[in-house]
């Protein structure tokens, strides 16, 4: 952005560049996946966003995200989150999973699939711990819920890869993870 | 690298009207946002959207309100995709929304919006659209034939996955 805005200032086209980059695209094939890695994470962004559309093999559930590997739940993954499963509007903290809920997954019921976004800032940084914030959801109308949620990695370390793993079942054929840089 | 988040069209409302319609939306894309910025003529007009001209009751919604004191959730079958299903008080309000996976023809189509009212109700919704069509034209409107504003302004984006 900052490119194209001196760019314009001194008169000239902006460049054909993008501050917005796709990295990489999973699609889940017809056998399901038990999990999805984004792996070799380049450190040349600023932030990453995930954008997902998801299908779990049995009920509605979450999916969640770890780092680098890491599973020491205990000691290293913070989440609270926010929803509202159209009748109540509540907050948890799932301190018992494992990493940080990433969003969601609709039941695998017919050709519906929930939506998830999620922005992970300053992923890069090795001074500091990590943050990302979630916003998800499905609706299958007459079942649904809205999410919106916040997570912390207790580490300082750049993230290099991020694990994606329902907390029940697999993915469903058809969900799509995509993962961005932003500049 | 090319550029992945792209404006496609954007439009501001020169005068009173009750809707605008974005039309053959490529299909090139991922997914697609679409930013609002607006004032209404009136307080109820419950901004929505309609998704390549449909009218019945194919739509649905789960949606988390806040309007500064206490948070509700509720759920509706509709024959819009309701963004503001609420009356607006502030004299201006936005809402952003993400179409995801919206020119595939598997599955039906899911959105996730976000509405900001600061002086009424904020929240989050998810949407359904029972169809697995592409989508190629997105109308904003009101629920009560009321209008928006002048300089309300639309705009909308692709993002395209690797």
């Amino acid at each position: 952005m900052l490119n194209n805005t001196v760019a314009l200032l001194g008169g000239g086209a902006p460049p054909e560049v993008g501050d917005f980059e796709s990295i990489a695209t999973t699609t889940v094939g017809a056998g399901g996946s038990s999990s999805i890695v984004f792996s070799s994470i380049s450190g040349t962004y600023k932030h990453l966003q995930i954008r997902a559309i998801a299908q779990g093999s049995g009920v509605a559930t979450n999916w969640s995200m770890t780092f680098n590997g890491d599973t020491n739940n205990a000691n290293y993954y913070s989440r609270h989150l926010l929803y509202g499963d159209g009748s109540t509007a509540g907050a948890v903290a799932n301190q018992t999973l494992v990493g940080i809920t990433g969003g969601s997954l609709a039941p695998s019921t017919t050709s519906m699939t929930a939506a998830n976004i999620i922005d992970l800032l300053d992923f890069s940084n090795a001074n500091k711990y990590k943050t990302l914030r979630v916003l998800a959801g499905y609706d299958t109308n007459g079942a649904g819920v809205a999410l919106l949620g916040s997570g912390l990695w207790m580490n300082t370390s750049a993230i290099t890869s991020i694990t994606l793993t329902p907390y029940g079942g697999t993915f469903a054929q058809y969900t799509q993870f995509a993962l961005y840089g932003v500049k | 690298m090319p550029k992945t988040y792209e404006p496609i069209a954007t439009y501001t409302v020169p005068s009173a009207q009750a809707s605008y319609t974005f039309t053959s939306i490529p299909s090139t894309y991922t997914d697609l946002i679409l930013v609002a910025d607006m004032s209404t003529g009136g307080s109820a007009n419950y901004p929505s959207v309609r998704l390549n001209g449909d009218t019945a009751s194919n739509y649905s919604r789960t949606y988390i309100n806040g309007d500064g004191s206490s948070a509700s959730s509720s759920r509706n079958t509709e024959s819009y995709m309701t963004v503001f299903g609420n009356q607006i008080t502030a004299s201006r309000v936005n809402f952003i929304m993400h179409f995801m996976n919206y020119s595939n023809t598997t599955t039906n189509k899911t959105a996730l919006s976000r509405k900001n009212d600061a002086s009424g109700v904020m929240g989050a919704t998810v949407h359904l659209w029972r169809s697995t069509a592409a989508i190629n034209s997105i109308l904003i409107g009101s629920q009560t034939s009321d209008t928006f504003s002048i300089g309300t302004t639309f705009t909308l984006y692709g993002i395209k996955a690797a």
